[in-house]
């Protein structure tokens, strides 16, 4: 349980964080500094057991479906990461709390910090990998997050982005390797694969799992070729380097491959990749720190230089290279973070990190100068400090690793090489920070911090301290613990002592010690200034190939959307139409699209009448549609009469009444777009006889009869063919028993499938909305401003002169105007009519609303709108918002008596006169779909409508707009 | 009538895919329509084709062999309705753009 509680408690504090108020800085860390507390409390109280040899498990199922398990699984090793991810934690608040400027919006920083100490926890506790990889790829975003936290700066926002791409791709190559790990394995939790080491390594994907999981551990802990991101990643705030980019984070991909160590190891292909990468990443990192300005930036290398150390002791195939490798990931957190905290005092106290202009500072501050010297020495490998007993170590296994002349050589070489930059960077920036003279120009007086800042640097050093002098009580058990958990049996003896008698290591440490001093020394006195780039790192620059690749991804990128794409709508168009024609097509045609056996119905002479109607309105208006706007409009609703007709002819009254209604109100909509449209002459169009145009003509006319006659011939073949036994048959025959109405189609729609209808409404009035929207800020052509011709003067007046008080609207329309305010009523009545009755009888809420609108509009285009809306207000958004509450609470009512949603119910009243009524549910559903359909037609109308009286004033008060 | 059903729905179609290609939001915007009118119909003629068979069931045991498909009617029907949505929500759009772009041209900008 309390496995959990570790892994959960920091997410729950990240939620609770992100809600605090952006002032209130010491709730917020003291949520941070108690969640990280907790954490660690409840890991030292796991000791007893997991010192016992014991491992804390907690499953739960997760994707049993995959055979995925959430799996929390604590032994000696992932306990002592534990402890090290939430005691850095606790020390890494504290630090942040007074190093954080309450003028940044520090409950976002915690949030984010104990979101990425969660996902942390997680890696090193998840005893199933898939679930490790989950892990990984948070910390990779809240990494992201804490680097870019003060994402006004552009190298904040740069560095974010370049450790994200390179860690998260990364992560994506672990996702795929232990994927190929887990199918080698034949399982994905941590047990099974450590046990299955033999076959992993026989196995002929072997190479390629090796590589793959490689590339996410190496990205992951800045190993060369990968190691660029790091140094960028230091425009974080100081707290996040010293905890993400020293301590932990980069330690998680070291830390994962000593835990698949046993599987994977003990190859060559391991040896060369790990210790390959692991010693290019020591010598370069080291060279590199040796060339810095700012303090960071010497930390960010020599990060990257002692996690080479790791991996290139993890990379050597020996287990006493593994207990060496454990052991330093542990000294190198401590000192790596002290150091990082001292820098950011620095910076804090002194408003600069750059070695240049920082001197002399010990004077000023002597204890952050004293804690910085000795987390130094240890970077160094001093004696009497932790860095000198697993540097020691290292030395000893450089010495063994190799029988062949080159590696029994070149290693100790190399090894010392690094020892040497090593001692040179440390002295470097111990000496020309805090030694020399006190530096003038500083941007602020530099003074000890509060002592609250020092204390988590002082704690760190006084660890480094006890490891280095009394390693066997201190660090010792824990140790041990951690490297029995990985081999097992098999863990090999060894001495942590600090005094081993004059051996080779410890030559190799005194030559170390003395060409760092020496080399830094022969620096100092040339007075080579530090450049900022390490000439040695030309060659190798990670950063370049980075930039390269991904200027190199845009260029494709839009190479290829220049060539594929096209901003233009008429060959998109033109494209999606040959696509669709040809993906329906190519299957059909080879199994033929001949006539069918059914039997033809016999061809009625009366319906060969509106047939002829309606196919040459529609050809009518795809020749009228550029010059004759009205005539080409008119000829659709001809159209549109005929689609109608045809639904009523072939039994389906429903769609007919609907296709005639809906006919009315789009005949309208298009009618009030019209006069926003620029004229348009036959005679004034240049290019119409132009060569192009007519081969683009020809070129449509052959798709569009291809299309069409496609189109027919589909259809032919599927009326002629029998129908296929289908749903419908359930919808027909349950429609009176289990829906209580005789119309199956509006029963399919109100309660079959109200979810749908449901949903469709939605749209409808979304869609309504959108419209409104987008009106309210229409902007007309300049020749559309002008109030037209036909509403100017004349037989109808002026449009926009009214008489409130007259009975009647001006103009020539008053017996209209008489007869359609008669009209009204009587239209509210047919459209009440066709609701009520929609369940038994064509009708329905969509037909009743359409007839409702239409009654409306007709007041409107009669009447005029300032005349009408003088008398009425019709507010169409509050139909539109009553008729989705009436029809989502006809749903909701059924949860009321425990069924599911949208269930429909009803009862039979008997009434006096009238007799036994049914009244249900779907009835006030179908009254929702009804106040929808007539709030959404009348929003999108009305507001089109209002644009003429908007834009004359409009193009008054704001006539520079635009032009 | 199969043949009539089909022809009128290849003409419907045709004519919509050669407005749809056309210059202008105005063609675009009634090729559209026709478009949806052929496609409205062909869904329609997928229950096949029965005259005086209205889905309107008698008291009693329904034979579905009595009735016109009423699925592909239940689908037409919301399809109608959010057509007409769609084409005035298409029709606000193209007249927003002409008015920011000064053109009717489906480009946003005269063609060269």
């Amino acid at each position: 349980m309390s496995l959990a509680l570790i892994v959960l408690l920091p997410f729950a504090g990240s939620l609770c964080a992100a809600f605090l108020p952006a002032n209130a800085r010491n709730a917020e860390s003291w949520l941070a500094g108690l969640v990280a507390l907790t954490c660690m409390v409840s890991t030292l109280a796991l000791y007893p057991q997991v010192a016992a040899g014991g491992v804390v498990r907690l499953v739960a199922p997760w994707l049993p479906q995959a055979g995925l398990d959430f799996y929390l699984r604590m032994d000696g090793y992932a306990w002592l990461f534990t402890l090290l991810v939430s005691l850095m934690g606790v020390l890494v608040v504290i630090y942040a709390r007074y190093y954080m400027s309450p003028r940044d919006p520090v409950p976002r920083f915690f949030s984010f910090l104990l979101a990425f100490m969660g996902s942390m926890l997680g890696i090193v506790l998840s005893g199933n990998l898939v679930q490790l990889v989950v892990f990984w790829e948070l910390t990779s975003f809240s990494s992201f997050m804490l680097i870019a936290y003060w994402y006004q700066r552009v190298d904040a926002r740069q560095g974010a982005r370049m450790a994200l791409t390179v860690t998260a791709t990364g992560g994506f190559c672990l996702l795929a390797g232990v994927i190929l790990l887990g199918t080698m394995a034949g399982g994905f939790d941590l047990e099974r694969v450590l046990a299955s080491g033999d076959s992993v390594r026989a196995h002929p994907w072997y190479p390629v799992m090796l590589v793959l999981i490689l590339v996410g551990a190496l990205t992951k802990s800045a190993q060369f070729p990968f190691h660029f991101w790091l140094p960028h990643a230091m425009a974080a705030p100081t707290p996040v380097s010293a905890y993400l980019h020293s301590a932990t984070m980069v330690k998680a991909g070291v830390f994962l491959l000593a835990r698949l160590w046993p599987v994977l190891s003990g190859t060559d292909l391991w040896f060369a990749l790990v210790s390959g990468a692991g010693l290019a990443s020591l010598l370069i990192g080291a060279a590199a720190a040796l060339f810095q300005r700012d303090m960071k930036g010497v930390l960010a290398y020599s990060t990257v230089s002692h996690l080479g150390l790791i991996t290139l002791l993890l990379g050597m195939n020996s287990k006493l290279a593994l207990v060496a490798a454990v052991f330093h990931m542990m000294n190198h957190a401590t000192f790596k973070a002290s150091l990082f905290m001292a820098a950011g005092i620095v910076d804090h106290e002194a408003g600069t990190r750059d070695l240049r202009r920082l001197n002399g500072l010990a004077r000023a501050m002597p204890i952050t100068a004293t804690v910085a010297t000795v987390a130094a020495a240890a970077m160094a490998g001093v004696p009497l400090l932790n860095g000198f007993l697993s540097k020691e170590m290292f030395f000893a296994e450089a010495i063994f690793a190799g029988e062949r002349s080159l590696l029994r050589f070149g290693l100790p070489a190399l090894a010392t090489l690094a020892g040497v930059f090593s001692v040179a960077y440390s002295l470097r920036l111990i000496h020309q920070v805090f030694f020399g003279a006190p530096a003038q120009d500083l941007p602020r007086a530099p003074h000890e911090p509060t002592r609250w800042m020092l204390l988590p640097s002082v704690l760190l050093v006084a660890a480094c301290l006890l490891v280095g002098i009394f390693p066997a009580r201190t660090i010792g058990p824990a140790l041990s613990l951690a490297v029995q958990a990985i081999l097992g049996t098999e863990t090999p003896a060894y001495s942590l002592v600090l005094w081993h008698g004059f051996t080779l290591p410890l030559l190799m440490s005194v030559i170390a010690l003395a060409g760092g001093v020496g080399l830094y020394l022969l620096r100092y006195i040339y007075g080579q200034r530090a450049t900022g780039a390490a000439p040695l790192r030309a060659p190798f620059d990670g950063r370049r190939v980075f930039d390269l690749l991904i200027v190199a991804q845009h260029r494709f990128a839009e190479r290829m959307v220049r060539f594929a794409s096209s901003r233009r709508l008429q060959p998109q168009l033109f494209l999606i139409v040959c696509v669709a024609f040809a993906v329906a097509a190519i299957p059909l045609i080879p199994n033929g699209l001949g006539r069918g056996s059914a039997p033809l119905t016999p061809i009625d002479a009366v319906y060969v009448l509106p047939w002829l109607m309606g196919c040459a309105c529609a050809v009518g208006a795809a020749v009228q549609a550029k010059f004759h706007r009205l005539a080409a409009l008119i000829m659709l609703a001809g159209a549109g009469l005929f689609t109608s007709l045809t639904f009523a002819w072939f039994s389906a009254p429903d769609l007919a009444l609907t296709q005639i209604a809906v006919e009315v109100v789009t005949l309208v909509l298009l009618l009030l777009g019209l006069r926003w449209l620029p004229r348009r002459l036959e005679l004034d169009d240049p290019d119409r006889r132009s060569r192009q145009a007519r081969l683009r003509r020809i070129r449509d006319f052959v798709v569009a009869v291809f299309v069409g006659g496609g189109l027919a011939l589909l259809s032919f073949a599927v009326l002629t063919r029998a129908p296929r036994d289908s749903i419908a048959r359930f919808f027909t025959a349950r429609a009176l028993p289990d829906g209580g109405g005789h119309n199956v189609v509006n029963v399919i729609l109100v309660d079959f499938r109200g979810f749908d209808t449901l949903g469709e409404i939605t749209v409808v009035a979304i869609v309504a909305l959108t419209v409104y929207a987008l009106l309210r800020r229409f902007r007309p052509a300049p020749e559309s401003i002008d109030v037209p011709r036909a509403q100017r003067g004349g037989a109808g007046g002026d449009a926009l002169a009214f008489d409130p008080a007259a009975l009647l609207p001006a103009g020539g329309l008053a017996i209209p105007a008489v007869l359609v305010r008669l009209l009204l009523p009587m239209a509210a009545l047919v459209a009440i009519y066709l609701l009520l009755r929609g369940h038994d009888a064509p009708g329905g809420g969509f037909v009743g609303g359409l007839v409702m609108a239409t009654a409306f509009i007709t007041q409107y285009m009669v009447g005029g709108a300032m005349w009408v809306e003088w008398r009425m207000r019709i507010h169409p958004q509050f139909w539109v918002a009553l008729g989705l509450t009436t029809a989502g609470g006809a749903g909701v009512l059924a949860s009321a008596v425990g069924r599911p949603f949208l269930t429909s119910l009803g009862a039979d009243i008997p009434l006096p006169i009238i007799g036994e009524v049914h009244v249900g549910s779907v009835l006030l559903f179908d009254l929702g779909v009804y106040l929808v359909v007539v709030g959404a037609t009348l929003l999108m109308l009305i507001a089109l409508a209002h644009q003429s009286f908007r834009s004359p004033r409009a193009a008054v008060t704001r006539e520079p707009a635009g032009s | 009538m199969e043949i009539l059903f089909a022809i009128a729905i290849g003409i419907l179609s045709g004519s919509g895919v050669w407005l749809l290609l056309r210059p202008r939001t105005f063609q675009m915007i009634v090729g559209l329509a026709l478009l949806s009118y052929a496609v409205n119909l062909f869904i329609f003629g997928m229950g096949r084709l029965a005259i005086g068979k209205a889905p309107i069931v008698a008291p009693g045991a329904a034979d579905p062999a009595l009735y016109a498909d009423p699925l592909p009617q239940a689908l037409v029907l919301t399809a109608i309705v959010i057509g007409f949505a769609t084409t005035a929500l298409l029709l606000v759009v193209l007249l927003v753009a002409r008015g920011l772009t000064g053109t009717d041209h489906v480009d946003g900008r005269e063609s060269q």
